[in-house]
């Protein structure tokens, strides 16, 4: 099967963040960026269904500035078959302007499916995969957590819900956003890494949608003050709910 | 709960920076070795040590591995580990491609067992002796056992041991009485007790080689009479499947301080079927071959535990508030200063942190020196790089486990009682560190070798490859900008050859002068050696922040510093080493035994 998946490029999430100068994005200085957890398992389930079914091709792509390229090799090293980076400057917030650079490189080439995270893990916009569809005229379906096209003519996909679970279904091409629940992503192989080396990795100009939506600030959240003991057993109980009163005003 | 992350910028400061990647792919066979690739690699290791190995080292201490009826059972989470890691490749990173491995540099390899000693030193256990008896079949074996057993070794499909160690003989293996007879059709059966074989059995593979010291009934006595056999818990299949079981059994597991999920077995060799590794009696020879690798994978895990600790010392040392700073509050807004405002903090974490980074550099430069043995076209360059590791060997073996275990310490005692307590881990790494200096040969005994047989040998032409170079560096950093660095690494070393001469004039008189000495000896040249690096990393540091060094400036300034702090806090250890060894042997061999 020819399947796309769009992966991105983030920080390490369990980092203590700072904001940068410009008060509009975090300070990346000192950071460990890698793919995207939720883009992780939208490789690993387009591995899963290639080996399955055998043959096929996975191309990788990822909009940005050439450092994605090490993402790229990931993915490769994982076992994707073909990389793609369409070279912009920098990610623009704005989804709907990667979603435009998205479907023009995706238009002709003929995918039977193209997969996308849940979501980014840092901007948790949840917005690109659906607007691709959208731009490409395809069906979509979002965070699926169970995936199977072995028909290959039809998505049939899980979606988790609060309590309960879906199966939604509809014609290949598609477009799927994958939750976590499809597999664990395989840590690429020395192998894989070996191999990686020698597959394609094609540069192109991203062709940018308008950006109109910008972040105007970025701020953390406020220092916790430290704690108080008030006193020992329930004598300090009246205290406590007066503080609980006047100063937290949950009361 | 303690948290690690792979150190990598430090990692590929030293392979890319100080010692330089373009030596490995100048090498023939390594060509493909280049910069990317190596990043590459290092990522993959990074994430499979912090996200699968790290999460069950605290669990592997809790629960140890437990023995029941000859079956051992690994902790919960080691079996899926041990598979995710095989997966990855990560056992024949270095190994044979004629076999299924790799063929990537043994430098790769010490970052490899770096990463695995400071998330899970227990796991590391399994796969490092498997490569260990890999080495031994590799060089000595037969086509016929490497045929049988090597590809399995490489995948880590089955597992590996070495099995020296006898109840009454564990440093002597001159004196084993495990016996191997001739069993007609050229395989031999073997008889006999061993005792702390480490991974001796285990769920992890469904099948284990065990490689065995034992004597054959024509065994000329002591360490000449000594051979290795081959004996697999089932034997193969002609397919190559674990066929009928042999006879070797698990007697028993010890309860012990630390590394608590390795399980450390008694085996009783019954008659079981083995094959000779090697010639008859020559087999402390192939054994040898694994002893050197294992030796520095053990200094590996004195340097890998002292790193978790130091991680974690460092993030509870900023956010642990107790007292003020000497010199006024650092931190009004806050009831009392975070810890690393205190001297006495900051001189322990100074002191982790310059043992953690210049014995990296050591290592990775020992462990580029192996690649040179194996690959470099130039003979006269093989031997001198032979030479080299022979000589560094006990050094790094004793000195990174001796200070290893003194660094884990003190990343406990950064913690203070709460470092005392299980769940914070600092302990565990302090147990964990203690049995490196005493496994693949105690600390003492290294001593002795590089005193009895490394000084001496080719009239001293292993230790010129030392002296000579480290001289150079010295005299060449003598006038610039590092001139009171190289300054005070001149005094370590004019130690070092001072205490060499001392050995080497009165040990020839008296060999309990020179048994007297190592020990001190040993770690003055652990001291000196790591100087040595810690010159060469702030000359590549001073460059860069010549050039603009930008964003990393702070990383490079923190090299400079952490430079002179070993040259003037660390080093100076060695002129008092030097005194003891001055004050020569006599009181230590004074009194009888009944007088003490
Ligand atoms: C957890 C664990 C795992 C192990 N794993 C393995 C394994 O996988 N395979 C294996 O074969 N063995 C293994 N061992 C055994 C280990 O290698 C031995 O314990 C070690 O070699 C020391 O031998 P010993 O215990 O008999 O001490 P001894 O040899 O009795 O030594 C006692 C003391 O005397 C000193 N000493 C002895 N001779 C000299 C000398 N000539 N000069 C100076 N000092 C001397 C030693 O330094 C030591 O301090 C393991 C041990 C442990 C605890």
């Amino acid at each position: 099967m020819k399947i796309a998946v769009a992966i991105k490029r983030v920080p390490d999430m369990d980092t203590r963040f700072k904001i940068a100068p410009s008060g509009t994005a975090v300070d990346e200085t000192g950071l460990k960026f890698d793919m995207s957890d939720f883009d992780g398992y939208a490789a690993e389930a387009a591995l899963q269904i290639n080996e399955k079914q055998g043959g096929g091709e996975i191309t990788a792509i990822s909009l940005g500035p050439d450092v994605v390229q090490e993402t790229l090799r990931k993915a490769l090293s994982m076992g994707l078959d073909k990389a793609v980076q369409l070279k912009a400057d920098a990610v623009p917030f704005d989804g709907y302007a990667i979603a435009e650079a998205l479907a023009a490189e995706l238009k002709g080439g003929s995918y039977d499916l193209i997969l996308f995270g849940r979501m980014a893990i840092d901007s948790s916009n949840q917005s690109v995969g659906p607007m691709v569809a959208e731009l490409l005229g395809l069906p979509c379906i979002s965070a699926v957590s169970q995936l199977d096209v072995s028909d290959g003519k039809t998505v049939k996909a899980r979606r988790e819900l609060e309590g309960a679970y879906e199966e939604v279904t509809c014609p290949l091409p598609a477009v799927v956003t994958i939750d976590e629940g499809v597999a664990r992503p395989r840590y690429p192989s020395l192998k894989g890494i070996m191999a990686a080396k020698k597959k394609p990795l094609e540069v192109k100009p991203a062709q940018l949608g308008p950006v109109t939506a910008t972040v105007a600030k970025m701020e953390l959240p406020p220092e916790r003050a430290a704690g108080r003991i008030l006193g020992e057993n329930a004598d300090a109980v009246p205290e406590l709910v007066r503080l609980l009163q006047t100063e937290a005003k949950v009361l | 709960m303690p948290a690690y992350r792979a150190p990598l910028d430090d990692i590929r400061f030293v392979l890319h920076d100080v010692l330089g990647t373009e030596q490995l792919r100048a090498l023939p066979g390594y060509e493909e070795v280049t910069p990317d690739l190596v990043d590459t690699v290092l990522d993959g290791m990074a994430q499979v040590c912090e996200e699968v190995l790290f999460p069950l080292n605290q669990v592997g201490d809790q629960v140890g591995s437990t023995v029941a009826d000859g079956v051992v059972t690994t902790p919960p989470g080691f079996k899926e580990a041990y598979a995710t890691f095989c997966e990855a490749g990560f056992p024949g990173l270095s190994c044979d491609p004629a076999y299924g491995g790799q063929g990537l540099p043994l430098t790769l390899r010490a970052v490899l067992d770096e990463m695995v000693c400071s998330t899970n030193l227990s796991f590391g256990m399994f796969p490092g002796l498997t490569y260990g008896a890999y080495e031994a079949l590799h060089a000595y074996g037969s086509d016929e056992l490497k045929d049988a057993y090597l590809a399995k070794l490489v995948s880590g499909e089955w597992a590996g041991t070495m099995c020296l160690t006898e109840p009454h003989a564990g440093t002597d293996l001159g004196i084993i009485t495990t016996k191997a007879v001739p069993a007609g059709d050229g395989a031999y059966h073997v008889t006999g007790s061993k005792i702390f074989i480490t991974a001796g059995e285990h769920d992890l593979t469904p099948n284990i080689v065990h490689l065995v010291l034992a004597k054959l009934p024509d065994a000329p006595p002591g360490t000449k009479g000594i051979s290795l056999l081959l004996v697999p818990k089932y034997l193969p299949t002609e397919d190559g499947r674990p066929g009928t079981r042999n006879g070797v059994t698990c007697v028993g597991v010890e309860h012990k301080m630390g590394i608590k999920a390795s399980p450390t077995c008694q085996l009783q060799f019954d008659n079981a079927k083995g094959w000779l590794v090697g010639e008859p009696h020559k087999g402390l020879r192939a054994m040898f071959i694994m002893m050197n690798g294992a030796r520095l994978n053990v200094g590996m895990q004195g340097l890998g535990l002292s790193v978790t600790s130091y991680q974690n010392a460092l993030q509870y040392a900023k956010d642990r508030l107790q007292m003020r700073a000497l010199k006024g509050a650092a931190r009004p807004d806050q009831p009392a200063d975070p810890i690393i405002v205190h001297p006495d903090v900051r001189r322990g974490l100074m002191t982790m942190k310059s043992f953690n980074e210049g014995a990296r550099a050591l290592a990775y430069h020992v462990g580029m020196e192996m690649d040179v043995i194996l690959h470099h076209p130039d003979p006269a360059r093989r031997q001198e790089a032979e030479d080299l590791v022979a000589l560094l060997t006990p050094v790094v073996k004793a000195f990174f486990t001796d200070v290893g275990f003194e660094s884990a310490n003190i990343g406990l005692q950064t913690y203070g009682g709460h470092g005392y307590i299980r769940e914070y881990g600092m302990e565990q790494y302090v147990r964990d560190s203690r049995i490196a200096q005493i496994y693949e040969g105690t600390n003492g005994v290294q001593a002795m070798d590089l005193v009895g047989r490394k000084l001496p040998a080719e009239m001293g032409r292993l230790l010129r490859r030392f002296f000579q170079p480290t001289h150079e560096l010295i005299e060449r950093e003598s006038q610039g900008d590092l001139k009171d660095l190289a300054e005070a690494l001149g005094q370590g070393f004019r130690r070092l050859q001072q205490g060499t001469q001392l050995i080497l004039a009165k040990g020839m008189r008296d060999p309990n002068e020179a048994g007297a000495a190592a020990s001190e000896y040993l770690r003055i040249f652990g001291l000196v050696a790591v100087g040595a690096m810690w010159l060469r990393m702030a000359r590549v540091a001073q460059d860069k922040l010549a050039a603009g060094a930008g964003p990393k400036e702070a990383f490079y300034r923190s090299k400079v510093v952490t430079a002179k702090f070993w040259m003037t806090r660390i080093l100076p250890q060695a002129h008092g080493l030097m005194a003891s060894i001055a004050a020569g042997g006599e009181t230590i061999m004074a009194l009888e035994p009944d007088a003490f």
